[in-house]
């Protein structure tokens, strides 16, 4: 059985990992430091699944998910890797 | 991170346990009689009331600090107990320490270098900033591996397994460990392994947790009261001491004369569920401790918890000064922002005026009125209740000093003024669901006893007339009444945050009476459309028709007289939703599908729910979004006036022969009704035959009562709509459903033509009896009476067996409401509480009270939904509509 990429799956948003040299322009744009960030767990499937393409993610890489939203049409959602909570 | 408006941080919360060092030490007496009061009513000394405990009573000081009543706080005592006992709360903690450690050496159950790694990887933790849970995970991962293992690592004693016979008793191999036991092992425990226990060592033991001392509580936070007969009744807490320190008497005195063990053990026990309920009083696994009534002792934890407990009723809430409650009552004579108010409560509640050089001869006047001043004529007219000194001191006014107290005031002083017109209160009906559940309105004194406002404002309340009860309360600052007046005010609320649409409109009568006037344009005689517009504030009257030398007026004409001036809209009423190409089956003119509004004149169209009713209310909305929500609740007002003048001078009623329909109507319904009955009976006969075709996913069960659910379904809607061929607009009920004033279409069929299939849980009724529904009924009846389908219509009466089944399909819909509100009740409150100091900030971001981001956008657009248009930023369409109208 081929493995399954939750990614790929429909209710799944997309995810982007944000490369390194981009973070400070996004941090920028949204006017907020690392901290104030969303946060996802470094053992989220979907991180799982970047990791897949990307190689070993570090706590602490920024994270854009693409959604379609019913108010806004396309809505861009960044979170930042943080150790798993559980 | 804004650390501004911080003032000050919490770091971190330290708990501690008390040793029983520390509560003789706080104590200011042992306590060792069961007493309170000697018969002359003084405390007993070493009694539960001991004055060093505290005063209560006026004329008595304080052995401890000297203080009287109001000066002394209070200072705790101590009870020696007898034997250890167990305290309540710690009953988990213990049986884990009990189970990882050695019942011999009381070293954790772990090897020397699992110590040393363990330790390790829990200091690396930063208690502030690891999240609990992680530390929490961690420990119980040590704690269940020591009490996996029963031989000790360090002295090889093997410990057998420890069982908790809930809620306080603990078994070692069967045979109880007594209190005393446990505490001489907690004790043996060294300090160094207590962080895997997650105790820090400076600041607990664990043997603390088994009690030899009892803190008895200041006489302040059990005050006994005196009744009017003199008779002295305690504190549910008081009881239970007193009971407490019964049985370790009689535990004492028993074990230092020798009685016999089972005696002992026997008073051990008691002594435990005193002090367990002492805490507890609903611990699971013992009864609860009872009042001499029957009544359960009301003791520590039961004052804490719940809803009525301290925290939820005393801390998070509040009762509030300024504020009153009385039933609610209709007055379509007031504006929607107003709010009448009896003058029994506009002489209690009060305004606070700060004397000023504008205000001061005004002030004075009012002050020398007194406390109950009318006009010549009887009318209200405010006065004053207090004067507040500038140094805080309160002075009551009363008719025989308020001459003289005219005189004292002077610039600083505040004059606590009653209610006069035109005040901004706020008014609240429970359950707050929504903001508009608390709206500002203006004040109208009004005789009677009952607050009253106009009907549009039931809907946004959630309110009725029959018995509800509302609460009001009295804007105390400057800066509270104006944000009042400028964003709670009901004007200011039309638009609900909810869908972005007015929640405010005409109701019920208002629609129905609304319809009438502009429904195919009616002729009102001069008479009438006088009496109808004397309502109402207008310009100048319509253009009158003349008919044989009389004066006629059209009703829209008349209705047009409200409509601001420049309001261009288009839409299909309520009445023509369901029409196709254009054609309306209930107007005669086929140009009035559309309601029409042109310059604030209306062309075209029925006038109903969807113009003005709350939720959809086009008209509303238009004229909210154009000119404003001065002009909107100048408008529902007006709506509200020229509804009630028309209605109330036509007339309007329903009775039961407006559901009478012919003969023919009566026996085709019955035809149809046999046909289907026929029908399920096939059905049935197929289905145990074994020819009935399952449908695709469901067994041939299901497949049957999907088919006679929609056969009986059917039925219903045929006759349905048989009915409603008899039943034509000039029905008082038809136009009561078709206007969308109240009742659906469906509820009219029910009353002429048939009520139809009953059910619970969305199937047919089916329970009750063994395979069947009622004795009447053969077992495993599967036909159509049988199951709950009623063939008679209200207007026929049901049969008996009917009467029933309709019962049961009705006390469904009951049950389902009262399931359904305390439910969403709930998942409300949690969901407040978690949302509740979540902001938006000026770039429309949503943070959290620590500026970490939730939504970079509120709501991902950043609009808010009042102001959109039913969820979309700008309605296009209509933006071109009003500007150019139908050619475009």
């Amino acid at each position: 059985m081929s493995k399954f990429n939750v990614l790929e799956h429909e209710i799944v948003p997309e995810h982007h990992l944000v490369p390194v040299e981009e973070e400070e322009s996004v941090l920028g744009k949204l006017n907020v430091t690392k901290d104030d960030l969303p946060k996802i767990g470094i053992n989220d499937p979907t991180i799982k699944a970047l990791e897949e393409i990307h190689g070993k993610l570090e706590p602490g890489r920024i994270i854009k998910i693409v959604r379609k939203s019913p108010t806004a049409g396309y809505y861009e959602y960044y979170r930042v890797i943080v150790k798993s909570v559980i | 991170m804004n650390f501004n408006n911080v003032s000050k941080r919490i770091e971190k919360i330290k708990f501690a346990l008390l040793s029983p060092d520390e509560i003789r030490k706080m104590s200011q007496i042992r306590v060792i009689t069961p007493d309170t009061y000697d018969d002359d009513g003084y405390p007993i000394e070493r009694g539960l009331m001991d004055l060093h405990m505290g005063v209560i009573e006026p004329g008595l000081k304080c052995a401890t600090c000297g203080g009287k009543v109001d000066e002394c706080p209070g200072h705790f005592g101590h009870i020696e107990l007898a034997m250890p006992v167990v305290h309540i709360g710690f009953i988990k903690e213990i049986k884990s320490m009990l189970d990882s450690s050695c019942k011999e050496c009381g070293r954790i159950k772990l090897t020397d270098d699992e110590i040393n790694n363990y330790r390790i990887q829990i200091e690396a933790m930063d208690f502030s900033t690891t999240d609990p849970e992680i530390i929490d995970m961690t420990l119980k991962k040590i704690l269940e591996m020591a009490a996996q293992r029963s031989i000790c690592p360090h002295c090889n004693a093997e410990s057998p397994k420890v069982i908790l016979d809930k809620p306080t008793t603990f078994r070692e191999g069967g045979i109880k460990i007594t209190p005393k036991e446990i505490r001489e092992r907690l004790e043996r425990i060294p300090d160094d392994d207590l962080l895997f226990f997650g105790i820090d060592k400076a600041s607990a033991r664990p043997e603390w947790m088994i009690l030899t001392v009892l803190p008895v509580p200041p006489i302040d936070v059990r005050p006994s009261i005196t009744l009017e007969t003199g008779e002295r009744s305690e504190d549910d807490l008081t009881h239970k001491l007193v009971d407490i320190i019964r049985i370790s008497q009689r535990l004492r005195e028993s074990r230092d004369n020798g009685s016999p063990q089972l005696i002992i053990e026997d008073l051990w026990d008691l002594l435990q569920y005193h002090i367990t309920t002492y805490f507890d009083n609903q611990t699971a696994g013992i009864p609860p401790a009872r009042h001499r009534s029957g009544r359960a002792l009301k003791t520590l934890v039961q004052r804490l918890k719940g809803k009525e407990g301290r925290f939820r009723a005393n801390l998070s809430g509040k009762r509030v000064n300024f504020s009153s409650r009385s039933v609610i009552s209709p007055e379509p004579f007031l504006s929607m922002n107003e709010v009448g108010i009896p003058e029994i409560a506009a002489r209690e509640l009060t305004v606070p005026v700060l004397i000023n050089s504008f205000n001061i001869d005004k002030m004075k006047e009012w002050i020398k009125r007194g406390t109950d001043p009318r006009t010549e004529d009887g009318k209200y007219l405010a006065g004053v209740n207090y004067l507040i000194r500038p140094d805080g001191r309160r002075i009551k006014l009363t008719d025989q000093n308020a001459e003289i107290n005219s005189e004292r005031i002077d610039l600083g002083w505040t004059v606590e003024r009653q209610m006069t017109e035109g005040d901004i209160v706020l008014f609240n009906r429970q359950p707050s669901l929504h903001r508009m559940s608390m709206m500002a309105h203006t004040v109208r004194v009004l005789s009677g006893m009952t607050f009253r406002f106009n009907l549009s404002d039931c809907t946004p309340y959630n309110a009725d007339f029959d018995g509800d009860e509302m609460n009001l309360h009295v804007i105390q600052s400057e800066e509270s009444r104006a944000e009042a007046r400028i964003i709670m005010k009901v004007q200011e609320q039309i638009m609900s945050p909810r869908f972005g649409g007015p929640i405010i409109g005409a109701i019920h009568d208002h629609i129905t009476s609304l319809f009438l006037l502009t429904h195919n344009n009616p002729l009102l005689s001069e008479d009438d459309a006088i009496h109808t517009v004397s309502y109402i504030e207008f310009d100048k009257l319509p253009e009158p028709v003349i008919k044989d030398g009389k004066k006629y007026y059209h009703g829209r004409d008349i209705f047009s007289l409200i409509l601001p001036k420049g309001l261009n809209v288009k839409f299909k009423s309520h009445l023509c939703a369901g029409s196709k190409d254009d054609k309306c089956e209930y107007e005669n003119d086929p140009a009035d599908t559309y309601v029409v509004i042109t310059d604030g004149k209306l062309l075209h169209g029925t006038i109903d729910d969807e113009a003005v009713g709350p939720f959809s209310g086009i008209i509303v909305d238009k004229i909210f979004r154009k000119m404003g929500p001065q002009a909107a609740s100048k408008f529902i007002d007006n709506v509200t006036r020229l509804a009630v003048g028309y209605l109330s001078h036509r007339g309007f009623s329903t009775g039961i022969k407006d559901y009478d329909i012919p003969k023919e109507a009566i026996s085709r319904i019955q035809e149809i009704s046999n046909e289907t009955l026929d029908k399920i009976e096939k059905l049935v006969a197929a289905f145990r035959s074994g020819q009935l075709q399952p449908l695709p996913g469901r067994s041939i069960e299901d497949t049957l009562e999907v088919e006679i659910l929609s056969a009986t379904g059917g039925v219903r809607d045929e006759s349905g709509k048989i009915a409603s061929q008899y039943l034509g607009l000039n029905d008082p009920s038809v136009i009561m459903a078709r206007s969308g004033a109240r009742a659906k279409m469906l509820n009219i069929a029910e009353v002429a033509g048939m009520v139809g299939q009953q059910s619970v849980r969305g199937g047919r009724l089916n329970r009750g009896y063994a395979n069947r529904t009622l004795p009447h009924f053969k077992e495993n009846d599967l036909g159509a009476y049988a199951r709950g389908f009623i063939k008679s219509s209200y207007r026929a009466g049901l049969n008996p067996t009917e009467y029933f089944f309709h019962s049961i399909g009705g006390r469904e819909g009951l049950v389902d409401i009262a399931v359904r509100t305390s439910r969403s009740g709930y998942m409300q409150r949690r969901l407040i509480n978690a949302f509740e100091d979540l902001k938006v900030d000026e770039k429309r971001r949503v943070e959290d009270t620590i500026g970490s981001v939730v939504q970079f956008k509120y709501g991902e657009d950043g609009i808010d939904p009042t102001r959109s248009d039913e969820g979309k930023t700008v309605d296009v369409d209509y933006v071109a509509y009003d500007e150019f109208g139908d050619e475009q």
